[in-house]
């Protein structure tokens, strides 16, 4: 049996896009109860909304993601969005039918209104003030800007990891305003060792005496080395013990030198990652990314049973989990649809084999992007505008 | 389309002829999607199915099946008891490892269960195994060296294991070259099919 391949014509770019940014007047009541009296989303588009607009595609970001999922914002640009490999025509996620959305959420460092943005009260940054957000909060300001932009239904919500809850979220909160959910290596809750790296990574940065308290804006610094570590740590758990000894084995760069320096290719690989990471993402953002993670527990009012959770549910589902994956394992996508069968719904899920870890699930493996370029091509769109 | 696979597997249709109309079904190691995707055109069934091969799972993906990509032997505690209508094993029952444990599976999830299997008695076999070598024929295709089948049984076997299981067989079927075989099953019969229930509790 050949892999179907609906699509045989060559993939391309996206191409030269830009940012644009929603404002929303009216104040959002959060979880937690703070209350934000304003707030901007920056955004992308790619494609064209049909007709009856019927053809939007929502992709939800994990930790520190972006609104730029695809095509590139120059031609000078070094890499295009994270996740072009998905996005554009002929492409799994096909941007000749599709009109896919790419949002930065709120609490972010691109654009978005969070803790590095203006408090229109103080006109100083919000700094420590902003408050801490969850999955719900984001699905909720996602729903305005589907608002905003005329989109009643999405066709499908997209996300793989953090952004896979968000993609579950979508379908308990909002069940007519989605008619797929694509929920990637992703889990209905976090384990007890999932939030403790995540406690390791905040401490790293909380504990930075550059932090302030959060407040580091106003003396004109950032707690770099704490995001730097926090980072580091997080790609350890990104990836799998095989995928490291396969990049890096215990590869010297020169030779031992009997110091601390980057004597290994791991290690000059973390820190690059630490360095390059701490140079361009707000501290701040990482804190309630992180939060907001081990806050998602949609069963919890429900005594823990998933299934009472998604009682509501009537969007169709597909899941991917990779074999390698341990940060969010085949066993915890298998909870997620054992509860949809629980409820009679419409699934179909993938164990792809992959020996890139958590991070597999932004790799362009041929097997994972044939499962999504299928599943997206089932869909059914209105005719193009 | 689909409807026409019926004319030339007999096994699909006698397996409609038992499910309800509109019923839950699993399809155990539902392969390509063949038998879900018949039965959903036919009976408006509301289907899943369960399957480890990549290419197998996208294919049935492809035909917009409901499909669960594990291996069956290593448990169907995504399933709950008594949640389906009908769990079919159709087959496949000569490949799997641990028989028992997934026929009891089986009664656990499907208030009915269908198996059906290659007869090892069918008397083609015979010949073959009496002339000192591994049978190899339509419902067995496989060499020795390349055949996926571990547990070959002949009708009079699974008549006895589902005996010693305390197992109900509500209906049994036999077919030689798609047409019902009644005389000698065990010696005549190429494929062998049951519908099974758990014994009524007395």
């Amino acid at each position: 049996m050949s892999e179907i391949n609906p699509s045989s014509l060559a993939e391309q770019s996206v191409g030269i896009v830009a940012a644009q940014t929603a404002h929303f007047k009216q104040p959002l009541r959060l979880k937690s109860g703070a209350i934000l009296p304003q707030f901007d989303l920056v955004y992308e588009t790619y494609g064209q909304l049909n007709a009856d607009k019927s053809n939007a595609v929502l992709i939800c970001h994990a930790l520190s993601g972006t609104h730029h999922v695809a095509g590139k914002y120059n031609a000078d640009d070094k890499y295009p969005g994270w996740w072009d490999n998905l996005v554009g025509p002929n492409k799994p996620l096909d941007t000749n039918k599709f009109f896919v959305i790419g949002v930065n959420n709120l609490g972010g460092c691109h654009g978005s209104t969070g803790p590095s943005s203006i408090n229109p009260q103080t006109l100083q940054p919000w700094g420590s003030q902003f408050p801490v957000l969850t999955v719900e909060d984001w699905v909720n300001s996602q729903t305005l800007l589907a608002d905003y932009l005329g989109i009643q239904q999405l066709a499908a919500v997209v996300g793989g990891s953090l952004g896979g809850m968000q993609a579950l979220q979508w379908t308990i909160a909002y069940p007519e305003r989605l008619r797929h959910a694509l929920v990637i290596a992703s889990a209905p809750n976090l384990t007890a060792q999932n939030m403790a790296f995540n406690e390791v990574a905040r401490q790293a940065i909380i504990t930075d005496p550059e932090f302030h308290g959060g407040d580091y804006y106003a003396h004109g610094v950032v707690p770099r080395r704490g995001l730097r570590i926090a980072r580091m740590l997080g790609h350890i758990t990104y990836l799998s013990d095989d995928a490291m000894g396969a990049k890096f084995g215990r590869k010297l760069k020169d030779t031992i030198r009997y110091s601390f320096d980057a004597e290994f290719e791991m290690e000059s690989y973390l820190r690059y990652q630490g360095d390059k990471f701490a140079g361009e993402f707000d501290a701040n953002t990482y804190l309630r990314m992180t939060r907001a993670l081990d806050y998602y527990d949609p069963a919890l009012p429900f005594d823990g049973n998933l299934s009472q959770a998604l009682d509501k549910v009537c969007a169709q589902f597909l899941l991917v989990s990779f074999t390698s994956d341990w940060r969010f394992s085949p066993a915890r996508s298998h909870e997620i649809v054992k509860a949809l069968l629980d409820n009679e719904l419409t699934v179909s899920y993938a164990e792809v084999t992959a020996a890139h870890g958590h991070d597999a699930f932004l790799m362009p493996d041929p097997h994972y992007h044939a499962i999504l370029r299928n599943y997206l091509y089932n869909i059914k769109v209105g005719e193009p505008s | 389309m689909s409807v026409n696979i019926a004319e030339f597997r007999h096994d699909f249709a006698i397996i409609a002829g038992w499910l309800p109309f509109g019923g839950k079904v699993l399809d155990l190691g539902c392969g390509d999607g063949a038998l879900l995707e018949y039965l959903k055109s036919s009976l408006e069934i509301r289907g899943y199915g369960v399957e480890k091969d990549d290419a197998n799972w996208l294919a049935c993906m492809s035909k917009g099946i409901n499909v669960i990509q594990m291996d069956l032997e290593a448990g169907l505690s995504d399933f709950e008891d008594q949640s389906f209508d009908t769990v079919i094993l159709s087959q496949t029952l000569q490949a799997v490892h641990n028989t028992e444990g997934i026929v009891r599976e089986m009664l656990r999830i499907g208030r009915e269960v269908i198996v059906t299997f290659p007869n090892f008695g069918y008397w083609r076999h015979r010949a073959q195994s009496l002339q000192g070598r591994m049978p190899v024929s339509k419902n067995l295709p496989y060499q020795w060296y390349d055949t996926p089948n571990v547990h070959l049984c002949t009708i009079y076997d699974f008549d006895q294991f589902c005996i010693n299981c305390n197992i109900n067989v509500k209906q049994r079927l036999v077919l030689t070259a798609n047409q019902p075989v009644t005389f000698m099953p065990n010696l005549m019969g190429s494929l062998a099919m049951y519908r099974l229930e758990s014994m009524p509790k007395k």
